[in-house]
């Protein structure tokens, strides 16, 4: 069960998207979920579906592991497009009791559910592409230059590189102790709300305790290798932009751009 | 027989990129009142297998039965099986949570709804098994005690529960020497009691010196299974398969090969020492 979260899942490749720079990968994905927001018609989706198809097709990451990311979402998407379909008005198209639905309730539900759609797809194809060192070597490149303003770059990246680490050791963690304490007949998964949350005291506590002890060997490691945080400090793998990612930035860029500008002044 | 396995599978994540065949068509049988030794390198399946004695795995076919119940059936009651077949994981001291030692020996006594003074007693009784003062010990939290004491703590907490079967899976990494001899000298004293004991290690010493049986697991499968002495008679194939014999039963091995006429298989030093003796005993007599 707990095997199911896809959450910053990596689908290991070589294609060109896997090598694109990951600073390219990250503005890109802000242009398009910029753009995604400018929207306000159906036609400019056929761009959007035209991109996370290509793109898909081109990072060679199975179709099914994109889909898989919507799933923990389902719900969220399901109030989303029922409260949609319900609450605007308009031309009515049939009514059940107090309920009515409308043209344009059903029109804005679906379209508000496509956005969700492709907003999940779009950026769950960054992490499924990245590895999370190279996502987190960008996001600390993009923000370097808020360093002068007392911005902590370095230590944010590393945060997060460490936050992710450990995501699938304490996934681990979690499954064993449940299993320990299983077998000394605990029940995780019968009785009623207050019984199950006072049943996970057992899970909790020898979980947080080895999460502190973790981050404090954690820390002793570091230091035994002299870590010293963000100055000064250089790199094993340095980002370097080639003529490949700037085209493709200036390309997609021009892309979204047109999605944007079409809002605007309507080009289709 | 107490448990018996027939073709069991299990595969982790089936259907996926990373789907893995952790158990192939595995049968085998636990005997009443056995000491089973369970070995294999690291990832052949040892902890798999152990999982699904007491149903926190399921196979993806085949059945297990345990004390007469196939416990693959749906409707088996799981705490019951559980109760039977008590379970102690590595590093079992990672599960403790109580704020005192007696609580968290009861937990599980408790969740099989058993009666204040019944929990009392069995508490009592699993800390006597594995050699902790009640009195002194009862009221501390388990956080303060010595790695070894933790472990003790985790195994009575299990011991508690009555179980018929006891499963330990590599119940001595990380500990001291002392810490060791204490863990491996109360199973022997429990086996004595009458519990079957399934031991995981990779300890060929711990293995040779306490075990009548031996499974050996390798990718999934039954390797080998026999008598101890039977198994370790086989050096070159437990070497095949990433494991070995106790340096003493190698040394031995070695010193027949020059010429000796000692015993070709020999377990513990104690043997050894008996063995030689006996050999210069001989030799000196001729």
């Amino acid at each position: 069960m707990l095997k199911d979260i896809t959450i910053g899942q990596y689908f290991p490749g070589d294609t060109f998207i896997h090598k694109l720079d990951p600073r390219i990968k990250i503005l890109i994905i802000m242009m398009f979920i910029v753009s995604l927001f400018f929207i306000k018609t159906f036609k400019p989706y056929l761009l959007i579906l035209a991109f996370i198809l290509l793109s898909v097709w081109l990072s060679k990451v199975p179709f099914k592991l994109v889909l898989k990311g919507l799933k923990p979402l389902i719900m969220i998407i399901g109030i989303t497009f029922i409260i949609n379909v319900l609450l605007t008005k308009g031309e009515v198209l049939f009514q059940i009791g107090p309920l009515t639905i409308t043209k344009e309730g059903l029109s804005q539900a679906v379209f508000m559910a496509l956005r969700l759609i492709f907003l999940i797809t779009g950026t769950s194809l960054l992490t499924l592409t990245t590895s999370p060192i190279a996502l987190t070597d960008g996001i600390e490149k993009l923000l370097s230059p808020f360093k002068r303003i007392g911005l902590p770059a370095h230590e944010l990246a590393m945060m997060m590189t460490i936050a992710l680490r450990f995501i699938p050791t304490l996934m681990e963690e979690t499954d064993k102790i449940m299993k320990a304490q299983m077998a000394r007949g605990a029940d995780f998964e019968s009785g009623n709300i207050i019984n199950r949350a006072r049943n996970l005291v057992p899970l909790l506590v020898p979980l947080f305790i080895n999460a502190f002890r973790r981050a404090d060997e954690l820390a002793i490691a570091m230091e035994a290798r002299c870590y010293r945080g963000g100055e000064h400090r250089t790199r094993l793998n340095e980002l370097k932009l080639n003529h490949k990612d700037v085209l493709t930035f200036i390309s997609m860029g021009l892309f979204f751009g047109f999605i944007i500008i079409n809002r605007y002044i309507q080009l289709m | 027989m107490i448990i018996k396995l027939e073709n069991v599978n299990h595969v982790y994540s089936p259907n996926t990129p990373f789907e893995k065949k952790a158990l192939d068509d595995v049968s085998l049988c636990i005997n009443d009142g056995d000491f089973v030794g369970l070995i294999g390198h690291t990832g052949s399946g040892k902890s798999t297998l152990v999982q699904h004695l007491n149903g926190l795995l399921k196979p993806t076919s085949g059945k297990i039965i345990v004390d007469g119940r196939d416990i693959t059936s749906k409707d088996t009651d799981l705490k019951e099986i559980r109760q039977k077949v008590g379970l102690v994981f590595q590093y079992p001291e990672h599960q403790l949570f109580e704020e005192t030692i007696y609580k968290d020996i009861a937990f599980g006594p408790k969740n099989l709804g058993l009666k204040e003074e019944e929990v009392e007693e069995r508490v009592k009784k699993a800390m006597g098994l594995v050699g902790l003062d009640y009195e002194r010990f009862k009221d501390r939290s388990p956080f303060e005690l010595s790695g070894g004491q933790k472990r003790r703590v985790a195994i009575a907490g299990v011991l508690a529960m009555k179980p018929k079967v006891l499963i330990l899976d590599e119940p001595t990494a990380g500990l001291d020497p002392r810490g060791r001899d204490e863990i491996l000298g109360r199973l022997e004293l429990l086996h004595k009691e009458g519990i079957t004991i399934i031991l995981v290690s990779h300890s060929m010493e711990d293995i040779a010196k306490l075990v009548n049986r031996i499974v050996v697991m390798h990718k999934g499968k039954v390797a080998m299974e026999g008598e101890t002495r039977e198994i370790f008679k086989q050096a070159e194939k437990l070497v095949q398969l990433g494991l070995g014999i106790p340096q003493i039963t190698s040394f031995m091995r070695e010193y027949r090969k020059r010429g000796n006429q000692v015993k070709d298989i020999v377990l513990t030093v104690e043997e050894a020492k008996d063995e030689i003796i006996n050999f210069l005993r001989r030799r000196g007599n001729a």
